[in-house]
């Protein structure tokens, strides 16, 4: 294989395999903090232990989150080494500031948060998990502030060599393309972790153990994964798909499966993507919804590829649609079975149908696809491009390592991340099992009785 | 931020050197890990933050290098995911499989850490073949030389490997005796007092080739007399760590040691200057710090948001030092 496609799937099954981990804790990172403040403002055991019992989980993706992110930010140099170069004058500010602003936080108080409660007391323990969130988040700021900039450059000018100089450090900042973008990410995160507690919890009831902390993740979970979700698609997601079709309006074409301009154009639920006839096979339309959606007027006219050239197609069509519709689908099942759940909570009947614990629980992977699907839709709707209009993906891999290299070190990921996520499934398994009740250590026994 | 690195991380990766040795039973290798347990990731994070600010301060040594250093970059991350998952994941189950598999893990990743990293660095002193398209490949290993078609690895970079992995182990060792009581505390300054003479073997000889090595070094110090204070420093601490060590000053003796890896790494980056990675076909293809960095409006804006990041970042570091001064004990709480 050329070593071009051997360093996108490279990069790209190691960016997925990361981000499979940060999503949960940035997301959990908030819901710990929920957990801990009800336990400061209610002084009860309960939420510290609930609280405890999450941050192990933390610790777990988080070691993942560390292991699996450090060759993410070393494969721009050793992998993308002509993009590095090109563009490293101005993404190399985000990248910095992610590692000294935010890996230092959190990583410093995560460690004071998971092994400091006797030592700091319940108020400065607060405070660690507050920080360790804000560390999380910053972090996700940075590095999709790197991202947003590659959808759409900013503040940069010519400089020396050829390469990119900064023109605007606020400029960066101010990426039009970075605040939603954002925005949907870390809401997206929270709910992953929001429907991930939910499904614990109706795991624990469904298994008639632990129930006392199954209904408190129940009742977390749903209340903020429902919030969360409806964010997701109103006002981020539409604002994101708004941003696409303003600035990469060829990507919008591709990830609605749009082959031809259209007036009140329909938009496709389901169908399948033909590029060779250009046309959409078996396709359900709601009619002109899709100009509605980007202009806000029914009849506004919609660019179809056959509008742009060829050459700045994205240069996969069908997995850039699917991905697309994937995420959109699954982000609307989420609203409806959480609106579901949450009213049923309300009514004070959700503890007591199997029915919809089954469905919460088997929810708990879905928010992964969603989210892999989402980032899909992002990177592939970039194409060709690796910087949008300015660099192209085949111009940025590095020309020095060869396919034979490449291939060399993209079974090793491969085979050393397979062995990780066996190991994180089973340790994971293994917190599931033991579960938020502590050991009964002397102390935690007479406190609760009837463990 | 490479050599807040080096002193941090070192005596991390230190302590998983001597680990299986100085470690003789459950209790005393758990005690290892926990000395180092809530402190291990944020040092990590001088190594991410330092490739940042290498990325943005020097984005083309950054692409250079980092493309032409491929295979062991690649192997360095393979070690640090093992490492990392080793120390974390250790405590997870109570089993006598687990422990030791964990146990030769965590020691294995981190000696072959040590010895990757001193090797980087004889890289970067010997030189790579840079040329004026800029881009180079090395492999792991050609003859063994130091001349002409050079890999990762000859005599002189696995020489600098072994003193690297000398130097950290006997870095370790300290923190073990400055962190740790009762038979511990004595098993690890002995160990280190073993080490201290293969550290002091391997500086003299260093000490020795590296200036036959790398010409460029020999004649800068020679010009820049004031520079011999960095050298200065590093034989002064190798000789007080030893003073300390024997005189059970554990603290005084890792702080010497501290400065015995910064006067070492401060020697070399005096004797580079004004390279930072020199080519060793033709010098006039080397990289400067003038024709690597970026411009200067992103160095100054750089600047302004790096100094107080990293003062920021050391106030944390303190805080967190001093919540976990002492001792280790075992019965602490812990996840
Ligand atoms: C739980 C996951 C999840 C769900 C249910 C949704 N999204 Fe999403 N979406 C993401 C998770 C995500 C993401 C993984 O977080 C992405 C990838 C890049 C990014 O910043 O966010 C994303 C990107 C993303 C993009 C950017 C594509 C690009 O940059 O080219 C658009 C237009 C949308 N989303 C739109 C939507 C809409 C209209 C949704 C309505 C149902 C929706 N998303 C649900
Ligand atoms: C965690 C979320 C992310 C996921 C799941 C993701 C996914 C992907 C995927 C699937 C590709 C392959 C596209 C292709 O081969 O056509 C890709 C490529 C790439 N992405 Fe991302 N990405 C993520 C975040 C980022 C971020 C934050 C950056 C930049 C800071 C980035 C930079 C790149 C680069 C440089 C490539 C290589 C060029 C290419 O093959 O397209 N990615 N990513
Ligand atoms: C290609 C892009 C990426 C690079 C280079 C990268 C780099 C890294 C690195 C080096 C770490 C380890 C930090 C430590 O030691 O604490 C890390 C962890 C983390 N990353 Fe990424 N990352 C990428 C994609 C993403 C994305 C898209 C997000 C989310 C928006 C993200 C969020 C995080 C978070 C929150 C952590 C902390 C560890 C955790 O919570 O699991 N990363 N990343």
């Amino acid at each position: 294989m050329e070593a071009l496609t051997i360093h996108r799937l490279q990069f790209a099954f190691t960016v997925i395999f990361h981000y499979l981990f940060p999503q949960l804790t940035m997301g959990l990172a908030l819901l710990i903090v929920v957990l801990k403040t009800l336990a400061l403002r209610t002084g009860e055991g309960h939420y510290n232990h609930a609280a405890r019992f999450w941050a192990r989980i933390f610790g777990i993706n988080f070691v993942l989150g560390v292991v699996t992110g450090i060759p993410m930010e070393f494969q721009f140099g050793t992998n993308w080494a002509s993009f590095s170069r090109y563009s490293g004058g101005v993404i190399g500010q985000t990248l910095a500031m992610e590692g000294v602003f935010s890996f230092f936080l959190e990583s410093s108080f995560l460690g004071a948060f998971l092994f400091g409660e006797k030592r700091l007391g319940p108020r400065l323990h607060w405070l660690a998990a507050f920080l360790v969130f804000l560390g999380t988040w910053l972090s996700g700021f940075f590095i999709i502030a790197t991202n947003a900039w590659m959808q759409h450059p900013v503040a940069y000018q010519p400089g020396p060599d050829g390469a990119l100089a900064l023109k605007s450090f606020w400029g960066l900042f101010l990426n039009p393309w970075l605040g939603w973008q954002y925005l949907h990410n870390m809401t997206a995160s929270v709910v992953t972790a929001s429907i991930v507690m939910a499904a614990l919890g109706a795991f624990y009831l469904l298994a008639e153990r632990d129930q006392d902390y199954g209904r408190t993740f129940i009742r977390i979970g749903v209340t903020a994964g429902l919030i969360a979700s409806a964010i997701l698609i109103f006002p981020t997601g539409d604002e994101q798909g708004r941003n696409v079709a303003h600035y990469q309006p060829v990507t919008l074409a591709a990830m609605e499966g749009l082959f031809k301009s259209e007036k009140g154009a329909p938009l496709a639920i389901i169908g399948q993507p033909d590029v060779q006839a250009e046309a959409l096979d078996n396709p359900i339309f709601v009619p002109r919804a899709l100009s509605f959606l980007t202009y806000r007027r029914w009849m506004a006219e919609v660019r179809g590829l056959d509008d742009f050239p060829r050459d700045t197609w994205p240069d996969n069509i069908p997995l850039l649609y699917y991905a697309y519709h994937i995420m959109v689908g699954l982000g609307t099942i989420f609203v409806a079975v959480l609106a579901l759940a949450g009213f049923m909570l309300w009514r004070g009947q959700l503890y007591d149908t199997p029915l919809m614990l089954w469905a919460l629980m088997l929810l708990a992977p879905f928010p992964y696809i969603a989210t892999t699907a989402g980032w899909m839709t992002a990177e592939l709707g970039r194409q060709p491009w690796l910087v949008y209009g300015l660099l192209r993906t085949a111009q940025g891999s590095s020309q020095a390592v060869s396919s034979g290299n490449a291939t060399f070190t993209l079974i090793g990921f491969a085979g050393m991340y397979s062995v990780l996520a066996v190991l994180f499934l089973f340790l994971i398994y293994l917190e599931v099992e033991s579960g938020p009740e502590p050991a009964s250590s002397a102390g935690h026994a007479a406190q609760t009785p009837n463990a | 931020m490479i050599v807040t690195y080096a002193v941090l991380d070192g005596f991390d990766l230190g302590v998983g050197i001597v680990h299986l040795y100085v470690g003789r039973t459950e209790a005393e290798r758990r005690m290892l890990l926990r000395s180092v347990g809530p402190l291990w990731d944020g040092n990590e994070v001088w190594l991410i933050a330092g490739g940042g600010a290498l990325f943005f301060a020097f984005p083309k040594l950054y692409a250079l290098a980092f493309s032409g250093f491929y295979l062991p970059l690649i192997m360095v991350l393979w070690l640090l995911i093992l490492r990392g998952t080793s120390i974390e994941f250790r405590s997870h189950i109570e089993s006598v499989v687990w422990h030791p598999f964990w146990d030769v893990a965590f020691a294995g990743a981190s000696a072959m850490l040590a010895i990757f990293f001193g090797a980087a660095l004889g890289n970067i002193l010997r030189g790579v073949p840079l040329a004026d398209s800029g881009y180079f490949f090395l492999p792991l290993f050609t003859d063994f030389t130091t001349s002409g078609q050079v890999g990762i690895l000859d005599w002189f970079t696995i020489l600098m490997g072994l003193s690297s992995l000398a130097a950290l182990a006997l870095h370790g060792a300290l923190w073990v005796a400055l962190k740790t009581p009762g038979e511990l505390r004595e098993r690890a300054r002995r160990t280190a007092d073993l080490i201290w003479w293969a550290t002091l073997a391997l500086s003299v000889v260093l000490l020795v080739v590296v200036p036959l090595v790398q010409p460029h070094l020999g004649a800068r110090f020679p010009d820049e007399p004031w520079g011999f204070v960095f050298p200065a420093i590093a034989a002064t601490a190798l000789i007080a760590i030893r003073w300390f060590n024997r005189g059970g000053r554990a603290r005084d003796a890792f702080l010497a040691s501290c400065a015995y890896i910064a006067g070492m790494l401060f020697s070399v980056a005096f004797g580079l200057y004004p390279y930072v990675l020199p080519s060793n076909l033709n010098p006039a293809d080397s990289l400067t710090i003038y024709n690597s960095a970026t411009t200067a409006y992103g160095l100054k804006v750089g600047l302004m948001w790096f100094i107080p990041g990293i003062l920021l970042a050391i106030g944390y570091f303190v805080f967190v030092y001093r919540s976990f001064t002492g001792e280790v004990s075992l019965d602490e709480e812990g996840y």
